[in-house]
């Protein structure tokens, strides 16, 4: 039950996310942000360089090819917002198969037919979703 | 608040760098200590839901904008040390992928947004939940000011690399008065959407809450199940 709340929250929180970046940035400000601003009154705005990846398939939260500013923008930062997801999940899953005291072995993934350490302790019984990395 | 290439000069960059690794370094190790298992893939989502508000400019003064920089959020959300890599993360994202923050500028931002932003401003949630009330209330009201304060935080990190290595020839302290300034209207926004946030969280689901961990409701009679009864 609260395993299944928990994929629940995490479903809708997603969701909720991916709207975020998908629509609303598309109605977000342009307007030159606080340090850009600074810098522009200032006089230093002309020391910043091009970014080396200036060119790349994202880059300025754009899709290359896409021509409609808002969609471009918008499926962008869906991209991105999958690809921070997916990095945030596997970074996170493997910090916490790391932790000390898990015991068995050093290495990231622990297997074989012991209690599955990494993958956290057993759900309350009945509840049943199974470790989703078990083999 | 993400800082281009060229601003800061490459030692003071580099030391920032060190930083930035040693910061997120003592997190990570932290973080495989004290993360629950229920709050390892709510850090995954808290990582891209800041990354999504961060495209999110908001208008703030006569075209100037600001975006959450999610520091706090991050913090109270899942703790400061998964919250200090959920921020880096999102950063590296954004350096590597959308050539927003510059390459060489990685370290001193992760240094601003990511070490000083986190802990800065989770020292501030800290001292006001110490001296306001144990409730929710308090828990999202202190969320929201201390979001605020990390927001000047971060830009006054900004200004000592300027003072330290800045490449341009502005006098520190106007760029001081001029970064505050505009950091503290941004703070107010950053403020805002963190207590929203913090709020709906504590609404739907208060035990994911990790600033709020002493004032669940006295439902956990129930011992964890043991380990062993996996069988």
């Amino acid at each position: 039950m609260r395993a299944r709340n928990l994929r629940l929250f995490l479903a809708g929180g997603l969701l909720v996310t991916a709207g975020l970046a998908l629509v609303v940035s598309g109605f977000a400000s342009s307007s030159p942000d606080g340090l850009e601003r600074v810098a522009e009154d200032r006089g230093f705005l002309e020391t910043a360089r091009d970014h080396l990846f200036a060119d790349g398939p994202l880059a300025d939260y754009v899709v290359e090819g896409v021509g409609n500013e808002r969609l471009s923008t918008g499926l962008s930062g869906l991209i991105g917002v999958l690809i921070t997801f997916g990095l945030g999940l596997a970074l996170f899953a493997l910090v916490r198969s790391r932790r000390p005291g898990g015991g068995t072995g050093r290495g990231p993934g622990p297997r074989g037919s012991g209690p599955a350490r990494g993958s956290g302790p057993a759900q309350a019984p009945g509840s049943g979703p199974k470790p989703t990395r078990a083999p | 608040m993400h800082i281009p290439d060229g601003f800061i000069n490459a030692p003071t960059s580099l030391a920032a760098g060190a930083v930035a690794a040693g910061g997120v370094g003592v997190s990570l190790r932290r973080a495989a200590q004290t993360l629950q298992e229920r709050q390892a893939p709510l850090a995954g989502l808290v990582a891209a839901y800041i990354f999504a508000v961060q495209m999110l400019n908001f208008p703030v003064a006569a075209g100037t904008s600001g975006h959450l920089l999610g520091g706090v959020l991050a913090a109270v959300l899942v703790g400061p040390w998964a919250g200090c890599v959920c921020v880096a993360v999102v950063l590296v994202v954004q350096s590597l992928l959308f050539a927003d923050g510059g390459l060489t500028a990685l370290g001193l931002n992760i240094t601003n947004m990511a070490v000083v932003g986190v802990f800065g401003g989770w020292a501030v949630f800290r001292l006001l939940r110490r001296v306001l009330p144990a409730t929710r209330t308090s828990v999202v009201a202190a969320s929201g000011i201390a979001a605020g304060v990390s927001v000047v935080l971060a830009a006054s990190a900004f200004v000592v690399e300027y003072a330290l290595g800045g490449t341009g020839g502005a006098p520190v302290s106007t760029v001081l008065a001029a970064m505050v300034g505009v950091h503290t209207l941004i703070g107010i926004g950053e403020g805002v959407i963190t207590a929203l946030t913090v709020g709906v969280v504590l609404g739907v689901r208060p035990d994911l809450v990790f600033g709020a961990a002493d004032i669940q409701a006295p439902l956990s009679v129930r011992p964890e199940p043991a380990p062993e009864e996996v069988r």
